[in-house]
């Protein structure tokens, strides 16, 4: 937790800070929305329709007279939980896969490294839109498969860090006082790879929210009531010319969704040189 | 010279395995492709003559061998939709093939000089600007900034229209001019992941003693960082760009729905749509060669400007 704690008490880290609170707003924003949006966001108006952003309606609204605010609130909370959705399983399975590659090696760890390396071939929103045509579309189907693409990428990183600390001296002393394999896995080694892996979470973040905005760009993840960012702007692209705003709402809260995750992750590398051992 | 002519031949294991990947996968994936193709009001009897006549009740290896033979000679096998695979591909391949080279060459022309500028931002408000604004790009995914160069060049300034996609049979320039907004939008996340990789690596190598002594001996900043530093920090940057091309190749599929552009992208949507799988796999294979192509072609490159590189991995 060196990395973070780090990260946190310095106060000239304004990457940091800035993207917590670009980070944090969104996020209340978007818990805000599951419980409560200021209209309907599938009401029609038929006196409503294409009003630029107003104060009664932030966003404005679409040629059917609906809230874009409401819309993007919901929208936001689809493309979050996917992408939050997507790095646990990743982070989790590929921290997992390549801890224990890492850690004991072998044949099983050279076999897995060359499937992982014939993996990375296929881009990985290749290779989710192919799953997903079998898995059929939807929001749960999407972040299941994406979290399945995005496993390699992690297993990879975490793989690097722990064979690379499998035979240092505090590894080899927890050894000899007799601590179990698991245990120097996860109390020893772990907390010195997080300045690592912790900035791939947030970089396996932002891909996500990417990937997933990209699918349902595509009319690939989910149906009209789960219509996420994506989903949206692919909407708002058919009223670019008249309503331009709700492309660059729906658009601009991917885009500061991304930033925000990517200065936290540019804040915990900060002190990137400080452990090249 | 050895080099080159192993690392052609991991090229081609490579993509044997890549190939041997997909056709398992669409093997376990897409079904009985007679059951697919005659419905499901098929007698058993009539599916057994298809299945025989396509040669799918032979034993899986030999189905994939005779698969990658086709594949290699051009064969890619027929569409559900009717016609060969191979001629619905060529007529699509051009665009993206076009789109994705201009995006890269676009990236690489921008991405050098730039990163190579924001080196001398050492550390203090220039630094701090240059990081945030470099992250602000990185976080425009190609999609929204092609909507927005839409609204902007299309419908305000209507320096081409778009949806109007002219071909390169018809006019080779009015393509280019069309593709330049699409590559554009790829483009501005790409160089600016690019410079910030650029920037941590001649940054880290800047610390290194030989640096250190070179400005010793008298050399001025830029010489060392031209002469010296920079042909240092280039193999990292070059495995970063052909893994770059992934991502050039990823991102285009989503672009060219949004400058309904006939290309690659636009083919595999519709054959996912319509679930004719021998497109999706060839169209996938394709892909995956071009990845594989880009990586075994950077690794050649840095083996020109760093000949210590013999071994098989770089």
């Amino acid at each position: 937790m060196k990395t973070l704690k780090k990260a946190v008490l310095d106060h000239r880290n304004g990457c940091f800070l800035a993207g917590c609170i670009i980070t944090g707003v969104l996020l209340a924003l978007i818990l805000l929305g599951a419980v409560w949006t200021p209209y309907d966001p599938t009401a029609m108006s038929g006196s409503e329709k294409l009003m630029g952003p107003s104060l009664a309606h932030l966003f404005g609204t679409d040629n059917f007279g609906r809230d874009i605010f409401s819309r993007v609130l919901k929208g936001a909370g689809v493309t979050a939980l996917v992408a939050v959705g997507t790095v646990v399983i990743g982070a989790v399975c590929g921290t997992l896969i390549g801890a224990l590659t890492g850690y004991f090696g072998g044949a099983v760890d050279e076999l897995l490294m060359r499937f992982n390396d014939t993996i990375t071939a296929f881009p990985s929103i290749l290779l989710a839109l192919v799953c997903v045509t079998v898995f059929g579309s939807g929001k749960y189907q999407v972040l299941l498969v994406l979290g399945i693409v995005f496993i390699p990428s992690f297993a990879r990183i975490a793989r690097t860090a722990f064979s690379s600390l499998r035979d240092a001296n505090f590894v080899q002393s927890a050894r000899l006082m007799g601590a179990k394999p698991a245990r120097i896995l996860f109390v020893h080694i772990l907390p010195n790879t997080l300045h690592v892996l912790l900035p791939a979470v947030t970089i396996g973040f932002n891909n996500a929210v990417l990937a997933e905005a990209s699918m349902s760009f595509l009319g690939l993840c989910g149906q009209p009531p789960d219509a996420s960012l994506g989903a949206l702007l692919s909407e708002a692209q058919g009223m670019l010319a008249s309503a331009p705003w709700y492309a660059l709402c729906s658009g601009g809260v991917i885009v500061g969704l991304i930033f925000g995750v990517g200065l936290i992750g540019e804040g915990l590398q900060g002190g990137k040189g400080e452990r090249n051992a | 010279m050895k080099y080159a002519v192993k690392k052609f031949l991991m090229l081609l294991l490579t993509m044997v395995a890549v190939s041997f990947l997909a056709f398992a996968a669409f093997q376990l994936v897409a079904g009985d492709p007679a059951t697919n193709l005659l419905g499901t009001e098929a007698t058993p009897e009539k599916v057994a003559t298809l299945r025989h006549e396509m040669g799918l009740d032979r034993p899986f290896l030999i189905q994939y061998g005779s698969w990658l033979v086709g594949f290699v000679t051009g064969d890619l096998g027929e569409s559900y939709s009717g016609g060969p695979v191979a001629d619905l591909l060529a007529a699509r391949l051009p665009v993206t093939l076009v789109l994705s080279l201009l995006t890269f060459a676009l990236t690489v022309l921008l991405a050098l000089p730039l990163g190579l500028r924001s080196v001398r931002y050492g550390s203090g408000v220039r630094s701090a600007v240059h990081t945030v604004v470099n992250q602000f790009l990185m976080a425009l995914p190609p999609f929204f900034t092609g909507i927005l160069l839409t609204w902007l060049f299309s419908i305000s300034l209507q320096w081409f229209r778009h949806g109007a996609y002219p071909g390169f049979a018809v006019s080779v320039g009015g393509s280019l001019w069309y593709l330049l907004f699409p590559a554009t939008a790829i483009a501005i996340p790409r160089i600016a992941q690019t410079v910030r990789m650029l920037r941590s690596t001649v940054l880290t190598e800047m610390d290194k003693d030989y640096v250190r002594t070179a400005i010793a001996r008298g050399n001025d900043r830029p010489g060392v960082l031209y002469r010296h530093v920079l042909k240092n920090s280039l193999v990292p940057v070059v495995t970063f760009l052909a893994q770059t091309m992934a991502e050039i190749v990823a991102a285009s599929i989503v672009v060219e729905q949004v400058f309904n552009l006939p290309g690659l992208g636009r083919l595999l949507l519709t054959s996912i749509g319509s679930r004719d799988y021998p497109t999706v796999q060839a169209i996938v294979v394709v892909l995956a060669f071009w990845v594989v192509l880009a990586n075994t072609v950077a690794d050649l490159v840095n083996r020109c400007i760093d000949p210590r590189l013999g071994g098989v991995r770089t």
